[in-house]
């Protein structure tokens, strides 16, 4: 099957002419649909819904008794009636299960960072940023598109000013960006544990501070956030710009040589030391050292990492020497969390070895078994120039030779970005954010605010501001803080309607459907195009009913049992050789993929990481398939077609 | 070699030998050549059709019968090659050349146990018109006896005054002094999978694939169109394997007891399962990119597994003609700046 993400790229370029033979208006008089009535955040759409398109957002309602929670969300993300003009579609890429209030501010400081990259600092010509809104917890967004051409000049003028400066001189950027975000991680890891003494400390007073404690609750609470959001501008410095270089590679590629796969354009370009690969080699290795020291006999399936580390400690010089590895490996490999770090409860392995301790007993097997965890870098890295070579010399003249030695230089030189940003941003940073944040739960629920510390994440960051000035105004006031007897009920509420949610699908878009998606935000982030909305659309249909289909993200055919994980706490549900069926692939679950036999995921695009691990892992892989989650049923025998992109239901 | 030798083996020819041995055979000797593995044979070249031609002119004219005719008068056409036909099926080689053939087809024995061959007629010209000579399609498989494989070759050589080659001939006024046919003599391959391989997509003209067509049995079956073969993609370079269709191969082509070849259905386990393990394409692959490399350009190749020694044996590879014939315009050209290439992405240009 051709790739979307590839179509996406054509329609970039596609002459005015077949955009209108392709024109369909389908207008806004979609109507309201009947069977949101049945099912208020459903998705079941009538057969004449999915002739015409999307429904409105006006038509979906709120789960009825989660009006409450669902007004706690800031008023500026809450569907309005003009919303119903313009084309909408569920992140479920980046948040696949319902929000909770606090974690919305991952969406807010994201798209404010996007937004800000896109509209205003590399001024894309066609694009602007993205807006977002929330219902029954899930994320909507949509893009604005520049059409009218004069204005597409004027900010192509300007782009060319500032996106080719960044081209030009990507390395010394680069390199400062690391300084920066590194800088960034510091100052998030000096800032202080939230605590209000009984009196002052002496050393203070005699300082001549003059702040008190409280005060700090504040202001370390206002640089956490702060940090967060400066953290996302960081986040999109590089983005849209390293993948758009990469993806102008990629398009030639496809028109070049057009049944290239993905994953070979990927290889091509992929970093083979990249940053996100280092925590699961480093598990690797930890696995080696183990059997080295002939310390594995303590790791078992099922023991927990508590009761390993304890009985390590214990072990004498040789659990020492373990234990001292796995010390240097944590700091900061194991800053990466289980899920993509959007999720207050997408805890680091860090937080909680038992994810890397699961896949410790099966490398220290393969060491046993003589396998060899070592990935040879020097050796792929030969096939990789080998395999730019042999693509070169198969291409028609030495003008096109010199075209392509163009565009893989330009994704050669974005690639290290592309890849190594997350382990900065959406791991490490957002761990320690989440945590710090945490230590606020801690502090506020000993003070009575809710029963436990994780019950932080039900209040939206300004309401959280409110608590904790509540809570310094008591201190200083020597009265009890308001929030005990304000906050419990609320807290248990918002849990309520997160939890009912859940059970509840959400439309995968909204609105009307527009002809083209041709922004480039969209396309290349979200790999969403025309043709996959169609099919998204038509994934219902009868004849399609035992097939699901999405990107071939790695090759491979294997058949097996379904195991549905819709959130991070299932994984342990997944038995040896299951296909693991997902919402999002998550390359985090990096450890995770030598238990399973195929991965399929309803959103993704093939230069995912997710598709990068199950390539590295030999797994066959579907990725981006819109429902796989909602039409596969748990348990049911599947076979995943990697190299084609279809997932037959057997 | 000489320009009149009547029997050519494989490792002697090439495709510059083509006006005598014809373009299978001088394809065939290339290949033998080049150490790709073919099995082995020889050709009976157009000097042996001459001198059959010429001792049966001794007895009665052919030629001259031909040269007469209307191109548009297909009665007389019909008739001339009814009879013609029938004596060049009827008569007897000379013996000579008899002995010559016989002798060489001896030689193909191995272990001495007779060799079982194919006998496929192979025409001298090259140029787009081959299509209308119906000689080309003429093929025996499975020939047992030595008796059959010379009946064989004259029925190849018979074929050559079909209605539709004279009326071509005459349509284009070619002299029949300059007409002539060679015909190979090859081991035969028993086949447990063949079929065809194209070392560019015959689809998209995707030059970094291979796409590889197969069928239980001998080949025939897929050439033939008889069954929908299994088809896979291979990366040329990668060896991935990113497409694979196995059909449902109900029939498959196997050697008949007395010679020649019958359709046998295929039993139920094995219809749907695949007929090449994936070590066996990318066997396939290493041969397809060797022959391409040897020619230079895009190849069409007929390939066998042999049933016993599990062995990739190639029966066929000519040009790709039809990608290859094509406009390739440059899909991009360089930029000046080559920055200006991430303006097809967010410049909107259309």
């Amino acid at each position: 099957m051709s790739n979307p993400v590839n179509r996406g790229v054509f329609s970039l370029a596609k002459t005015a002419c077949e955009v209108m033979r392709r024109c369909r208006t389908l207008g806004t008089n979609i109507g309201n649909t009947g069977s949101t009535h049945k099912l208020p955040a459903g998705v079941l759409m009538s057969a004449q819904d999915k002739a015409k398109g999307f429904p409105l957002p006006s038509s979906v309602k709120v789960v009825p008794g989660t009006e409450a929670a669902q007004a706690a969300y800031p008023y500026h993300i809450q569907f309005a009636p003009e919303d119903d003009q313009k084309f909408w579609f569920y992140n479920s890429m980046h948040f696949p299960e319902p929000m909770h209030a606090f974690d919305m501010v991952t969406a807010e400081a994201a798209y404010c960072a996007l937004g800000a990259a896109n509209t205003r600092v590399h001024c894309l010509p066609t694009t602007l940023g993205i807006d977002h809104r929330i219902i029954n917890g899930r994320v909507y967004i949509g893009g604005n598109g520049v059409t009218d051409p004069a204005e597409i000049e004027r900010r192509t003028v300007e782009f060319q000013k500032r996106a080719f400066y960044y081209y030009e001189n990507w390395e010394t950027l680069y390199a400062q960006w690391k300084v920066k975000m590194l800088k960034l991680i510091d100052d998030a890891r000096a800032l202080p544990s939230p605590t209000l003494p009984e009196f002052e400390p002496l050393e203070h007073v005699h300082a001549g501070r003059g702040v008190a404690s409280n005060h700090d609750l504040l202001v370390t609470y206002q640089k956490t956030i702060e940090g967060y959001f400066r953290m996302w501008h960081h986040h999109f410095e590089f983005l849209l710009l390293g993948y758009g270089a990469y993806l102008v590679f990629f398009g030639f590629c496809k028109k070049a040589f057009p049944e290239i796969t993905d994953q070979t354009i990927a290889r091509m370009v992929a970093g083979i030391e990249a940053e996100i690969f280092r925590p699961d080699e480093e598990l690797r290795g930890l696995a080696r050292r183990a059997v080295e020291l002939n310390v594995d006999h303590h790791f078992k399936e099922g023991v927990s990492a508590d009761a390993v580390l304890a009985s390590l400690s214990e072990g004498g010089p040789a659990g020492k020497q373990w234990l001292d590895s796995l010390a240097k490996a944590r700091d900061p490999w194991f800053n990466i969390n289980v899920g993509d770090g959007f999720y207050h409860y997408h805890r680091g392995w860090n937080d909680d070895l038992s994810m890397p301790f699961a896949a410790l007993p099966d490398y220290m097997q393969q060491v046993r078994d003589g396998k060899s965890l070592h990935r040879d870098i020097g050796k792929l890295q030969e096939e990789r120039v080998q395999l730019i070579a042999d693509y070169r010399e198969l291409l028609n003249s030495d003008e096109e030779r010199a075209a392509y030695d163009q565009m893989i230089g330009l994704a050669h030189r974005v690639f290290p970005y592309v890849e190594g940003h997350k382990f900065y941003c959406e791991h490490w940073y957002t761990n320690l954010f989440f945590n710090k944040i945490r230590e606020y739960g801690a502090l506020l629920s000993k003070a009575g605010f809710f029963p436990e510390e994780a019950d932080v994440f039900n209040l939206t960051h300004y309401e959280l501001e409110s608590a904790i000035i509540d809570l310094m105004n008591a201190w200083s006031s020597g009265s009890p803080p308001r929030g005990p007897s304000y906050w419990p009920p609320i807290v248990a509420q918002r849990k309520a309607a997160v939890a009912e949610w859940a059970k509840h699908d959400s439309p995968p878009a909204l609105g009307p459907i527009p002809d083209v998606i041709d922004d480039p935000a969209i396309v290349m982030l979200w790999g969403i195009t025309r043709e996959s909305l169609d099919n998204w659309l038509t994934s219902g249909d009868e004849k399609n009913s035992h097939e699901v289909r999405g990107f071939a993200a790695s090759m491979g055919v294997v058949e097996g049992t379904a195991r549905i994980v819709k959130s991070v706490d299932e994984i342990s549900r997944l038995q040896r050789g299951d296909i693991l069926v997902c919402q999002v692939t998550n390359p985090t679950w990096a450890p995770i993929f030598q238990r399973i036999s195929a991965a399929v995921s309803d959103i993704g695009g093939s230069m995912s990481h997710a598709a990068i691990v199950a390539r590295e892992y030999g797994l066959p892989a579907v990725v981006g398939t819109g429902n796989a989650t909602s039409k596969i049923k748990d348990g049911q025998r599947i076979r995943v077609d990697g190299g084609r992109g279809v997932v037959t239901l057997l | 070699m000489t320009a009149n030798e009547s029997i050519s083996w494989f490792a002697d020819i090439g495709l510059e030998d083509r006006p005598r041995v014809g373009g299978k055979g001088g394809s065939l000797g290339e290949l033998t050549r080049a150490g790709i593995e073919v099995p082995p044979g020889f050709v009976v070249c157009t000097a042996a059709f001459d001198r059959f031609i010429d001792a049966l002119e001794q007895r009665a004219p052919v030629r001259s019968r031909i040269e007469v005719l209307d191109s548009q008068d297909l009665d007389a056409i019909g008739v001339v090659s009814r009879e013609l036909r029938a004596r060049i099926e009827a008569e007897s080689m000379p013996d000579e050349l008899q002995r010559e053939i016989l002798q060489a087809h001896a030689r193909l024995a191995v272990a001495g146990v007779a060799p079982i061959v194919a006998v496929r007629s192979s025409a001298t010209t090259e140029d787009a018109a081959d299509a209308s000579f119906a000689g080309l399609q003429d093929t025996f498989l499975w020939v047992m006896q030595p008796e059959d494989v010379l009946a064989r070759i004259r029925s190849c050589w018979a074929s050559l005054y079909s209605v539709e080659s004279v009326s071509y001939r005459r349509k284009q006024n070619f002299p029949e002094a300059g007409v002539a046919m060679a015909v190979v003599v090859q081991v035969m391959v028993d086949a447990r999978t063949a079929g065809v391989m194209f070392t560019r997509s015959p689809t998209t003209g995707d030059k970094s694939v291979i796409t590889i067509e197969g069928a239980w049995g001998l080949g025939s079956a897929v050439v033939g169109g008889e069954v929908t073969p299994d088809r896979w993609v291979v990366g040329k370079i990668t060896g991935e394997i990113p497409v694979r269709d196995i059909s449902d191969k109900a029939i498959r082509h196997a050697p008949a007891p007395g010679g020649g070849i019958v359709d046998v259905e295929v039993e139920p386990d094995q219809r749907t399962a695949a007929c090449l393990s994936d070590d066996e394409l990318l066997a396939l692959r290493a041969v397809g990119r060797k022959v391409e490399r040897h020619y230079g350009r895009a190849q069409d190749i007929e390939w066998a597994i042999d049933r016993h020694s599990g062995r990739v044996m190639l029966l066929q590879s000519r040009p790709e003609t039809v990608w290859s014939n094509k406009d390739t315009a440059p899909v991009v050209t360089p930029k000046a700046d080559p920055r200006m290439h991430v303006m097809s992405i967010f410049g909107g240009i259309k």
